[in-house]
């Protein structure tokens, strides 16, 4: 057996339509001066584009019909996550899928009601670092014998704008999925981040003393965590892709009409190799995504499922965190204004390769799986 | 499809089963690890009778037309049998110019009479082929070409001489960029195509050492010497077109190669395996954590190759740049190689100076010798450097 493994990649009839009708959309509704005219807003996103997803199904894409969702799994949401990413747009999409995806597994039919309201448009996402360790155990907020919850977690996403935080919590030691309304909370438990990426929001929130309204417990709380940081690994490199090849065709299309000492700045291979590299590290993260697409389903995560998470990451992050780097500096002064989309490339590259972990913590992961079993 | 699957499956375990009895044992002469460096008749005579005995059993061109020594079926086949040749670490196919780029290109383009004349022989082995494209002042750069073929008659005579020429020294035949024109506007329009034959009186190919030690390529010189006019492939000055339709096969852009088996295989999982030998500080390597983050990128290049591979017959998600994958193949897979080749041939510690013909050598010095070699894959068929080019303008669509 090959340490390749599982080497599949198909697109279903589905999933192709997904990414035709989710990159022509965000060609209608999301030019670069809409996705612009969101990054000083509080909420960072447009509520009506936010709707008309919501319409379409797509906040409760990966859930089953039964809690309300489009039953299309997991691997329908990357293609949509890659059309979003292209466009840099920032939607609490991904908060609210993933909220989706934790309590789901953890808790299933006994929280429809929870689910339903994500699939119909309420905001969901997952308070789930303690400080900044995407790989250390997070259970630093905990469950008192009161039933009320004491301490904090750090980068939030879309806290603003939610309405479910699905919060990782210890009762005793052991993991439990803590389900808290906004209205629960005081209004000075939010503190907003300041992010490096403008497209996206997050938030510290204060939780002591808030008492959950619904609390799951059990080993599947530690399946559905552990699964549902991967597919976060998946769905941000899926969106990280996309930004990449929207990165590719900026620094392209800039290098076909810059010119300097004559000629066209494309022309020099100084420029030109490093641009080829971009491509073919976009091509490889692709590729990656879209295996994850193909083999992370419903189920529990296997270890050729975990891989392909991984490793989407990994190369989705490593290919946006060059491709924006060269981005501002092959557009030279421009590209190190304000006004040059390089900003946003460059912000979203860094806000990226942390998000549900970085390389080291996916490589470091990667050679037990890959050398040690 | 399920029964094209089964259908498939059986196939697999035959040709299996073939190889199990028929794949010859070790020689006890040291054979090449790809087409470029057959350097001895030894190792010429044991490799024409191996891809002749392929080729007899029907696992040779599987999906050429039976009327031209193939056996007509569907290119699964043949890829079939390239991988259980490297699943059973079988000698190499070394006819490689004829079988993947002189083969499919005649098919292509080729009139009746030159199918029929040429193809049979470059299947069985009987008739080896060589390339004459790059001379020793114009190598990537094609269009520079100053070999001169002057129509004389019923000949032309040709003058010059051409380099890298693998198999030269072999072969009966050349296909030949030469130039008919010197007073064209644009050089590329001064050009023709030749199937050229080899042994005739005024062609002389020269053995050329490589970095390997090994030999394998030549320089050929052509001093008056004189080809039948029709050996002209196509018409007069439209040499360059044909001339790229042959790099489309040779780097793997086109499909119609009568086996991919050009080369010893050489896959992430040999370089782990041969690693997990190996000790550094006293431990095995393989618990070195530099060299496992090192392994992690190795096997995800590897496994991007072969998911990018598989993506390609994807067309909804190959639309964006419907050419790009084909174009980058080459670029990508070969400079991969040879990075994996170098890394394992220097984690060897002081083993790691030492080369073939050394009996302390690890596994022989089959490393050390690989990533020499992997510079025929990365510099042969236009370098990684003109492969970026060709990505950057034909992909991208940048300027030249």
């Amino acid at each position: 057996m090959s340490v390749l493994g599982n080497v599949s990649i198909r697109l279903t009839e589905e999933q192709g339509m997904l990414l035709d009708v989710a990159r022509s959309f965000v060609r209608d509704r999301a030019p670069i001066e809409a996705v612009r005219a969101q990054l000083e807003t509080d909420t960072g996103y447009d509520a009506a584009i936010w709707q008309a997803m919501v319409d379409m199904g797509w906040a409760g894409i990966a859930l089953p019909d039964t809690v309300g969702g489009a039953g299309m799994g997991v691997g329908s949401a990357v293609p949509v996550f890659e059309a979003l990413g292209g466009a840099l747009l920032g939607t609490p999409m991904l908060s609210t899928t993933l909220a989706g995806q934790l309590i789901w597994r953890a808790a299933g039919e006994s929280a429809a009601e929870w689910l339903g309201r994500l699939c119909s448009g309420s905001v969901g996402t997952i308070a789930y670092l303690d400080h900044a360790d995407w790989g250390s155990a997070n259970l630093g907020v905990t469950l008192g014998t009161d039933g009320a919850l004491t301490g904090s977690k750090s980068f939030v996403a879309d806290a603003g704008v939610a309405d479910c935080f699905a919060v990782v919590a210890s009762d005793g030691g052991e993991p439990v999925l803590a389900l808290v309304e906004r209205s629960a909370m005081n209004d000075s438990a939010l503190s907003e981040n300041v992010l490096i990426d403008l497209t996206k929001r997050a938030a510290n929130v204060d939780l002591t003393g808030v008492i959950p309204a619904q609390v799951f417990r059990g080993d599947a709380v530690a399946a559905a965590l552990r699964d549902t940081l991967l597919i976060g690994a998946l769905l941000t490199a899926a969106e990280t892709t996309g930004a990449a090849g929207k990165c590719l065709n900026s620094i392209t299309e800039y290098l076909k009409t810059r010119k300097q000492f004559g000629k066209l700045i494309g022309s020099y291979q100084a420029l030109k190799h490093p641009t080829v590299d971009i491509y073919v590290g976009m091509e490889n993260a692709r590729s990656f995504v879209y295996h994850g697409a193909t083999i992370v389903g419903d189920e529990v995560l296997d270890q050729d499922a975990e891989i392909a998470c991984r490793m989407a990451k990994v190369a989705a992050d490593e290919v946006m965190v060059f491709a924006g780097d060269r981005s501002v500096q092959f557009h030279g002064g421009f590209g190190f204004t304000w006004e040059c989309d390089s900003t946003l490339f460059i912000r979203r590259a860094q806000w990226a390769q942390q998000m549900y972990g970085g390389a080291i913590h996916h490589r470091k992961r990667l050679a037990s799986l890959l050398l040690d079993s | 499809m399920s029964d094209n699957k089964a259908a498939l499956s059986a196939f697999r375990e035959e040709v299996s089963a073939w190889m199990s009895e028929n794949v010859p044992s070790d020689p006890g002469f040291l054979l090449p690890l790809t087409f470029l460096e057959v350097g001895t008749e030894q190792q010429l005579d044991f490799l024409r009778e191996w891809q002749h005995k392929l080729w007899s059993a029907g696992y040779l061109g599987m999906h050429w037309p039976s009327e031209y020594g193939g056996q007509g079926a569907d290119p699964s086949y043949q890829y079939i049998v390239d991988k259980e040749l490297a699943k059973h670490n079988a000698p190499i196919i070394f006819n490689t110019i004829g079988l993947n780029w002189v083969g499919p290109l005649l098919l292509d383009m080729g009139t009746d009479e030159e199918k029929a004349k040429y193809i049979k022989n470059i299947l069985s082995g009987e008739e080896i082929w060589c390339q004459g494209f790059s001379e020793p002042d114009h190598g990537s750069d094609l269009g520079a070409v100053q070999t001169r073929a002057v129509h004389d008659g019923d000949d032309y005579v040709v003058n010059g001489s051409k380099i890298w020429t693998t198999l030269g020294n072999y072969a009966d035949h050349m296909i030949l960029l030469a130039r008919t024109n010197t007073n064209t506007e644009r050089k590329y329009d001064g050009l023709s195509f030749f199937l050229s034959p080899m042994k005739i009186d005024g062609v002389e190919a020269h053995p050329i050492r490589k970095v390997t030690g090994e030999y394998g390529f030549n320089q050929t010189y052509f001093t008056d010497a004189r080809i039948p006019a029709s050996c002209l492939m196509g018409e007069e000055g439209g040499g360059w077109m044909v001339a790229m339709k042959t790099l489309e096969y040779e780097r793997g852009v086109t499909a119609g190669q009568a086996s991919g088996y050009w080369g010893v295989t050489i896959q992430v999982d040999d370089m782990i395996e041969e690693l997990s030998k190996l000790e550094h500080d006293g431990e095995p390597l393989l618990s070195d954590p530099v060299v496992r983050d090192d392994l992690v990128g190795f096997i995800m290049e590897a496994k991007a190759l072969s998911l990018t591979g598989r993506r390609s017959g994807i067309p909804a998600l190959t639309s964006d740049y419907p050419m790009g994958l084909a174009l980058s193949v080459k670029y990508r897979g070969t400079e991969y190689e040879r990075r994996m080749k170098q890394y394992t041939a220097s984690k060897q510690g002081a083993q790691s100076a030492l080369y073939v013909g050394d009996a302390d050598a690890v596994s022989g010095g089959f490393w050390q010798r690989a990533y020499f070699s992997n510079f025929g894959a990365t510099i042969g068929g236009g370098t990684t450097q003109v492969q970026a080019n060709i990505v950057a303008e034909h992909v991208l669509g940048l300027p030249k």
